[in-house]
């Protein structure tokens, strides 16, 4: 094993961690180019959006919202709320990242995705020198980045080609069951889990996918209660 | 509506979302339960995210044997677990997707 790092290899080895996960991802791309021309986006605007936005979740909703003539302050406010999330990832992410210049932060806050940032936080979390792990976050962003634009691309292309009954769309939650389970190390953990999956489906009918928040919450707390004890 | 001026600010907002804590954290020091109940938050969200698709079809709680998504998450939760595999569990997952969906 060589332990030896260096940015290229940093940043190789963080393309490579995110390569099983673009598995998931191209469908989900393909679809949303569907789905946004479905919506009524033109090609430009739809493909645009997965560059100015790029947050895939935010982006199915605003297509969606946006078909259904939604009022324009509440397609914002709905994005704005669905990806709060990345604050938690942003705030969960900066402490490995304090060293770096400003320009590098920026560079990675616009590529902290949930799949770059699954891969990225478990890399941090192990053993190792600091110096050079912020190529590996960069390795994975750029590469799921290439990916959606990519795969987006493509899905507008294809327009309604690929039947929704294929269900291509479920091999995202299956990427993500991926990533949490072999991480459930220890019993808060476990906790923390088992309470966010039930407050989940407890919250699922809160307006605005607020519930999303809200389980978090919950669950947070009670892998922090059932460390502490 | 104008569909730019809705893409780039809800495109502003997540990357001040993502950017905040990121730029901020030399100015302000973080509780230390904060800094604790950070090990949780990709567990707690990536779970959040999770357990709707799986227990939900067309906006309705399914936990029933029946829902192809439900028997196809435990299975691939299983794979997950003894393999570690990213791509065994999407396999796996897929594969009991399929097959329950032509069955039922």
């Amino acid at each position: 094993m060589n332990t030896s790092t260096s940015p290229s290899r940093e940043f190789w080895f963080g393309v490579r961690a995110e390569l099983p996960i673009l598995l998931g991802v191209i469908p989900f791309g393909l679809i949303y180019g569907i789905l946004a021309l479905g919506a009524g986006l033109s090609p430009f605007d739809a493909q645009a959006m997965s560059t100015v936005v790029f947050a895939g979740s935010a982006q199915f909703m605003t297509a969606q919202l946006i078909s259904a003539a939604t009022p324009m302050l509440v397609v914002i406010v709905t994005g704005f709320v669905i990806n709060l999330r990345h604050a938690l990832y942003s705030a969960s992410i900066a402490p490995y990242t304090k060293h770096l210049p400003l320009s590098w932060k920026a560079a990675l806050a616009y590529l902290l995705t949930d799949e770059a940032y699954a891969v990225t936080i478990i890399h941090y979390q192990q053993e190792g020198e600091l110096t050079y792990k912020h190529w590996f976050f960069l390795g994975a962003g750029l590469a799921l980045w290439t990916c959606w634009q990519i795969s987006t691309g493509v899905g507008i292309f294809l327009g309604a080609q690929i039947p929704a009954a294929w269900g291509l769309d479920f091999a995202l939650p299956l990427t993500f069951i991926a990533l949490v389970v072999p991480g459930l190390k220890d019993r808060p953990g476990v906790i923390t889990a088992a309470i966010a999956s039930l407050a989940a489906l407890l919250f699922f009918g809160f307006p605005f996918k607020l519930g999303l928040l809200a389980s978090a919450f919950v669950a947070i707390a009670a892998g922090l209660w059932s460390e502490g004890k | 509506m104008n569909i730019w001026l809705v893409m780039i600010i809800i495109g502003l907002f997540t990357f001040a979302t993502r950017f905040i804590f990121i730029a901020l954290l030399e100015r302000i020091k973080l509780p230390r339960n904060f800094q604790r109940a950070l090990r949780f938050v990709p567990i707690a969200v990536l779970s959040a995210i999770i357990a709707p698709e799986l227990g939900y079809t067309n906006n309705q709680l399914a936990l029933i044997p029946t829902n192809p998504r439900l028997l196809a998450g435990i299975v691939a939760t299983l794979v997950a677990y003894k393999t570690k595999s990213v791509i065994w569990t999407i396999s796996a997952g897929m594969a009991v997707f399929w097959v329950l969906h032509l069955w039922m």
